[in-house]
């Protein structure tokens, strides 16, 4: 018998000999197609503000704007005011805004080690954590929020969900179904490796600068 | 992983004596502890939310074959590749076959303790293949040649002058003085590893069955890039980590980083379902899943099972007085703390880890933190319960519970041996109130403290007399 037939065997003998029925199919399955809703923390906040908060919390800095076109020019507000380079790479998403008009120098492919700002959007984020949701795509380069040592991440006021669960319904309306990855960012790397003492940017981005649109 | 946790007092006596472990330790230990409190007062409903987690993993193990057979399923459809390993040896080979087959010459490593059971890292290396840790705490211990002590924390024993000297040694740079840049030397070190090497080997936080994903938790980032840069991508994983939906991730996610590092959530919390897709431009071109057994099937069947539901948050070590002050590396294998007590006598072999179930107040600190509620003073107790019926225990310890079990059973002699004895022990208190030195029974207890000698009367004598006070009282 192969390993796999061994450890299943095994379970199902363990669980019996522990006094359980064994596994029940009807209970499995009704419970994979009607996932349970575990019990939730009070949310009695606002979306907009707890995601904020946590944001904020997490070492992530905010901004916010109106208007999609206006953040190319947030995006080099930020980048001067931290005294940081003004180029980078970016999600295809955003390439027709205007970058060159804001003496940004945008670049729209994956992100090498060389690369110091990432600017990529979200396709949700959540409010109860302050956490961005991405995906991996042809398009949503991974590499563009992890690689360089600034990621700018553009999150549209009506992405923001209250709980993960809400991703999950999210995700699971996606056609397409997940992706290779769906990752979840709250804030700049870190490390408490050393004697407990926190220090950014571990090996991830230093910082994490999210532009609030609400269009 | 060797196994030393039959040197287990003598390993804690040099800890307790060592200045810097101490000083490590005692850092360490109010940080843990305050910001965990900090983090589940956020959850007001904290209790209904760990109890619904215990119920959901205990479903789980109750169902381990069928939400595996599910996972399986689904992670395939993907184009993940699933193997099983029932040993070490097994999972060890399968990682190395796969490098082979691959032709590659450097692994990049996301922390695994399962890694650490089964010893992976020195078995890859003797197949002529670099293993870069890539954790700044796994990196530092990797570098300096040690085991991990803390399962969340592995370098927590290691002070900031330890780092420094470790790294100016085997990086040959100046000696930095300064935790932010030792960590930014770390990364420097790394970084070009990172976007070399040709494998990354990561463990698996759980097994989702609903989509056949794996999740990892991580703060650094070097999940992310352990998942994405390299072309091969092998997740190692043991079978009790599965977990049925996605809903189910969602509520143990609320419980994992408090209970770990007082964060509402962890940095990066990465789910990876199957390799590279059509048109992607990053990820890897094959993922694997190693499934590992290694003596869980035989916990799940024992009376030990309920320790399977851990989710390796570490707060049971965290919060546990005897891991504060004799840190993880005394606990001699991969899990230390309160639930490494349980794993590795269920593990390894209950006569190879004897000390351990009974280095154990039963203060019940771990089992008010942990977060799915396993209840690990009962299951330290089955295991000296074990100890005592297959022998295992020192003669004259077996000897000392077997006349008081004859003497408790014998209420009228009990009471006049205690009475007699609580008198005596009055008698050689003195003024000062205190017993300092015991002989034949005891003796260990009395080397380090003085005992407060009894006053008097026994427990049932007061009893006795409390019991006849208040009959008196409903008589008028």
């Amino acid at each position: 018998m192969s390993a796999r037939e061994n450890i299943l065997s095994r379970i199902r003998a363990a669980n019996k000999s522990a006094g359980n029925a064994g596994s029940d199919s009807a209970r499995v399955a009704g419970r994979l197609s009607n996932p349970v809703l575990g019990p939730r923390p009070n949310l009695d906040w606002d979306p907009e503000e707890q995601f904020i908060r946590k944001s904020v919390a997490s070492a992530s800095t905010i901004a916010q704007t109106d208007s999609m076109e206006n953040v190319p020019g947030l995006v080099n507000q930020y980048l001067t005011e931290s005294g940081l380079p003004r180029s980078g790479v970016c999600w295809g998403e955003f390439s027709q805004l205007p970058w060159a008009e804001n003496e940004i120098e945008m670049e729209f492919r994956p992100a090498t080690g060389d690369d110091k700002v990432g600017v990529t959007g979200c396709d949700c984020a959540i409010a109860e954590t302050g956490t961005l949701v991405l995906l991996s795509s042809p398009d949503q380069h991974a590499t563009s929020s992890l690689l360089p040592e600034t990621h700018i991440a553009v999150v549209r006021k009506r992405q923001i969900l209250k709980t993960m669960e809400d991703v999950w319904g999210f995700l699971r309306e996606r056609p397409s179904g997940l992706p290779r990855q769906v990752n979840f960012i709250s804030g700049p790397s870190r490390t408490a490796d050393i004697e407990m003492t926190l220090v950014y940017g571990a090996h991830g981005p230093y910082r994490v600068h999210i532009i609030i649109v609400n269009d | 992983m060797e196994i030393t946790s039959h040197q287990f007092k003598k390993t804690a006596s040099l800890k307790l004596r060592d200045q810097k472990v101490q000083s490590a330790l005692g850092k360490a230990k109010g940080k843990f502890v305050v910001a965990r409190e900090r983090a589940v007062k956020e959850l007001d409903n904290l209790e209904e939310i760990r109890q619904a987690a215990a119920d959901m993993r205990s479903h789980c193990l109750e169902n381990l074959d069928s939400y595996l057979e599910e996972w399986e399923k689904n992670a395939t459809a993907k184009g993940t590749v699933v193997h099983w390993a029932e040993s070490a040896e097994e999972l060890n080979s399968l990682v190395v076959e796969i490098a082979k087959r691959n032709n590659v010459k450097k692994i990049i490593k996301s922390k695994s303790m399962i890694g650490e059971e089964t010893g992976l890292n020195r078995f890859v290396e003797g197949h002529g293949i670099e293993v870069k840790e890539t954790d700044l705490g796994e990196y530092i211990i990797q570098q300096a040649g040690e085991h991990p002590s803390h399962i969340i924390a592995p370098a927590t024993h290691k002070s900031k002058d330890d780092i420094a000297d470790l790294f100016a040694e085997k990086h040959q740079t100046p000696r930095l003085d300064d935790i932010e840049a030792l960590t930014r030397e770390a990364r420097e070190i790394l970084r070009p590893h990172f976007l070399t090497a040709d494998m990354g080997i990561t463990g698996a936080n759980f097994m989702i069955a609903e989509t056949g994903s794996t999740v990892i938790v991580t703060n650094e980032g070097n999940g992310r890039m352990t998942t994405t840069m390299p072309r091969v991508h092998v997740a190692i994983s043991s079978i009790e980590k599965c977990i049925p939906t996605l809903d189910d991730f969602a509520l143990i996610n609320r419980l994992l980083p408090r209970s770990a590092t007082g964060q509402s959530i962890s940095n990066y919390v990465s789910m990876t379902t199957g390799p590279k897709r059509e048109g992607d431009r990053d990820g890897p071109e094959e993922f694997h899943v190693i499934i590992l057994d290694v003596g869980r099937t035989r916990v799940l069947g024992s009376d030990l099972r309920d320790a399977l539901r851990c989710i390796r948050c570490g707060a049971c070590m965290n919060h546990c007085p005897v891991y504060q002050n004799i840190g993880g590396h005394s606990y001699g294998w991969v899990y230390p703390g309160p639930i490494g007590s349980v794993l590795t006598p269920a593990y390894k072999g209950i006569e190879n880890a004897l000390d351990l179930p009974n280095a154990a107040t039963f203060c019940n600190q771990c089992g008010v933190v942990c977060p799915v509620k396993i209840p690990l003073p009962d299951l330290m107790r089955k295991l000296r319960e074990k100890q005592f019926m297959r022998n295992l225990r020192p003669f004259a310890e077996r000897l000392g519970l077997k006349v008081w079990a004859t003497l408790a059973m014998q209420p009228f002699v009990y009471s006049i041996l205690t009475r007699t004895l609580a008198r005596i022990g009055k008698l050689i208190g003195g003024k000062k109130r205190y017993l300092r030195k015991f002989y034949l029974v005891g003796s260990e207890w009395t080397k380090q403290r003085d005992m407060a000698a009894p006053q008097g009367r026994t427990f049932r004598e007061i009893y006795g007399e409390r019991q006849n006070l208040s009959k008196k009282e409903d008589v008028r």
